[in-house]
């Protein structure tokens, strides 16, 4: 009795322990970006947020392309992955086929989250690449006039890394879309059904408005993802410093620029590229406290309906 | 209880194995710097430890930057970098730098046309298409100096560096020479804000890019280019010849070089004469004047001392030019100042 009684305070010490390094190791790592980091806030300031000119030659600093290009090929990843990844998370949580062959495709989906990043850019430099240059030049000639689709088109594009960001950032929506339409109770559904509602008009209007705060967290985490990935990215992208708004053209996302530029930088380089880290984090940080947002809102107003 | 003690007496095995000195005083050379001499550095370091098998040394290839830091620091023996040390970089080592340059490269422009050989740019013409002025392979700027090779429509991808970088550097000093343009609109440095083009990571990064590539053309180590079988253009030197990167073509160039008294850091950046290659860069070893450790000082003069002689004839055959035969004795002399 005893024994038991001391083995338990052993374990709530180590859970205390445990808990308050995670804590103290975001905190720390959060210090460590913004000290060095303090030369460039000095010296660019705001600036360093509406500067589109980044010249380590001349030590200017603007991070705008960076920024943009982040934002630039998460979205247009999310745009592509979250339709493709709602569905499929459907067509799982659903009984269309027999439950082996679903748990097949659910595995073979989720494994799609174990392939290391640089097997992606790799993937991406020997298929998609080709097929990007076959197709943006097409795509420049007729639609050129919209900026998104601005020529002259490479292979090396934001169109490029937001494809394989797409890819890689399936798994995430599906595995937690998939979870939230499993979970919708069964009495919804029969409710439905009982009111003459047919399949589809039954997940259309009753499982995917119920699952909405769970494909909203999908989102939330497969935006993250997205944001932060710096191998995949870096390989395809381009790394181009300059602002472009083009899907066809190079460009660059923060990630890539730290990974890019910090082994060789020096001086307020290092310092710039701190600052660029901490916009990096503050970008996720932002973003994952709007999706809580989203999330405890649609959350509120399901509970109503249930 | 019983296995926790064995645990801790293992633990504490473990600790008195890795921390006791070795029975046999093995003397520990630590390098660290320039990615492009790397292979050299390590062949030179393989064949230097077969006749003394009790000194080690580890060069590890962390960028020339990283280098600079790392030797500023006092981590390492000696460092390595492209871009030779600036003068307040030299000021921040209180024991003194000796600039040892140690083997030479010449940067060529390869590229990627399927049935094009025997490029030539004419200085107008590369310095056009790095600026993203000429921006197809048929414009009449390349197309002067090659006549009689049908050049396509396509377009032209400029291939550029991501990180920063010695080869860089020396490029863009050599371009900032030759065109004001450039020099008002991009400038030199080690990490430059290029107006066209995709970029890559490192030597071998850029000249994936250009085998990737259809109508790509970037900037890359004579070596690389070499290794991995891309075409490179003839260009056109000060006196207007248009001159093939090669051993002897670099050797030329090297060989204009004037060094500084008492400091061997210099760049032969628009060499003049018909054979010579316009641009071609030494890189440097990196060395303290004086060292803390004697011993430790020895084997490094030891050890340059073969590259600068002995280890020249490794050169050629992995991509280097050989350092003539002026500055090997130049460096000799500078090397038995270091203490």
């Amino acid at each position: 009795m005893k024994k038991s009684r001391r083995r338990s305070d052993f374990f709530l010490v180590i859970t205390w322990v445990a808990s308050i390094a995670a804590v103290a190791t975001l905190l720390w790592i959060v210090e460590s970006i913004i000290t060095p980091a303090i030369p460039a806030i000095q010296k660019t300031g705001l600036s360093f947020f509406t500067s589109t000119v980044w010249d380590v030659n001349r030590d200017r600093y603007g991070a705008v392309p960076f920024l943009v290009g982040t934002a630039l090929s998460s979205t247009i990843a999310l745009l592509l992955a979250l339709p493709l990844g709602v569905f499929i998370a459907l067509f799982l949580s659903e009984n269309f086929l027999p439950l082996p062959i679903r748990q097949t495709i659910r595995f073979v989906v989720e494994l799609l989250a174990a392939i290391p990043s640089v097997v992606y850019g790799l993937w991406g430099i020997a298929v998609v690449i080709p097929i990007v240059r076959q197709f943006g030049g097409l795509l420049s000639d007729n639609l050129g006039f919209i900026p998104l689709f601005e020529g002259p088109a490479t292979g090396n594009s934001t169109l490029t890394a937001s494809l394989v960001l797409a890819l890689m950032v399936l798994p995430t929506i599906t595995a937690i879309s998939r979870t939230a339409l499993v979970s919708v109770p069964l009495t919804l559904r029969e409710g439905s059904y009982a009111v003459g509602a047919t399949r589809w008009e039954t997940i259309f209007r009753v499982l995917l408005p119920t699952a909405a705060p769970g494909i909203v967290a999908a989102t939330i985490l497969a935006f993250g993802r997205a944001m932060g990935e710096t191998m995949a990215v870096a390989m395809l992208i381009g790394n181009s410093p300059r602002l472009s708004w083009s899907l066809l053209s190079p460009g660059g996302t923060l990630a890539g620029l730290l990974a890019n530029q910090f082994g060789e930088a020096h001086g307020l380089q290092v310092s710039a590229l701190m600052y660029a880290a901490l916009a990096l984090v503050l970008l996720t940080l932002f973003v994952n406290m709007a999706g809580e947002a989203v999330l405890r809102r649609a959350q509120k107003s399901i509970a109503g309906v249930r | 209880m019983s296995t926790l003690r064995q645990s801790f007496l293992l633990l504490v095995f473990l600790a008195i194995q890795f921390t006791s000195p070795k029975a046999h005083a093995a003397t520990q050379l630590q390098g660290a710097g320039a990615t492009f001499p790397a292979p050299l550095y390590q062949r030179w370091i393989a064949e230097f430890t077969k006749s003394t098998p009790d000194i080690q040394i580890n060069y590890q290839a962390v960028g020339s930057g990283a280098g600079i830091k790392q030797f500023t620091q006092n981590l390492v023996a000696f460092g390595a970098s492209d871009a030779a040390m600036k003068d307040d970089e030299i000021a921040a080592v209180k024991q003194g730098v000796e600039l040892i340059p140690a083997t030479a490269g010449s940067i060529v422009l390869a590229y990627n046309l399927p049935g094009v050989e025997n490029l030539k740019l004419s200085r107008e013409a590369y310095v056009g298409i790095f600026l993203g002025k000429i921006k197809k392979w048929n414009d009449p700027a390349i197309a002067k100096a090659n006549e009689g090779v049908k050049l396509p429509g396509t377009a032209i991808t400029v291939c550029e560096r991501s990180d920063g970088s010695g080869t860089t550097f020396v490029f863009t000093k050599h371009l900032s020479i030759i065109s004001p343009e450039f020099k008002d609109q991009v400038g030199e440095g080690t990490s430059v804000t290029w107006p066209t083009g995709v970029a890559g990571k490192g030597n071998d990064g850029v000249t994936a890019l250009i085998k990737q590539t259809p109508g790509a053309i970037g900037y890359i180590e004579y070596g690389y280019a070499v290794h991995n079988k891309i075409p490179f253009a003839a260009l056109q030197n000060k006196s207007g010849a248009f001159v093939t990167a090669t051993t002897a073509s670099g050797e030329a160039t090297l060989a204009t070089t004037q060094f500084p008294p008492n400091l061997l850091r210099a760049w032969p950046s628009d060499p003049d004469g018909k054979e010579v290659y316009p641009i071609a860069t030494f890189t440097w070893l990196l060395l303290y004047k004086k060292y803390d450790n004697a011993p430790v000082g020895e084997t490094v003069k030891k050890f340059v001392n073969f590259g600068l002689t002995d280890g020249q004839k490794f050169a050629e055959e992995l991509g280097y030019i050989p350092l003539p035969k002026e500055v090997v004795e130049k460096c000799l002399e500078a090397l038995k100042s270091v203490q």
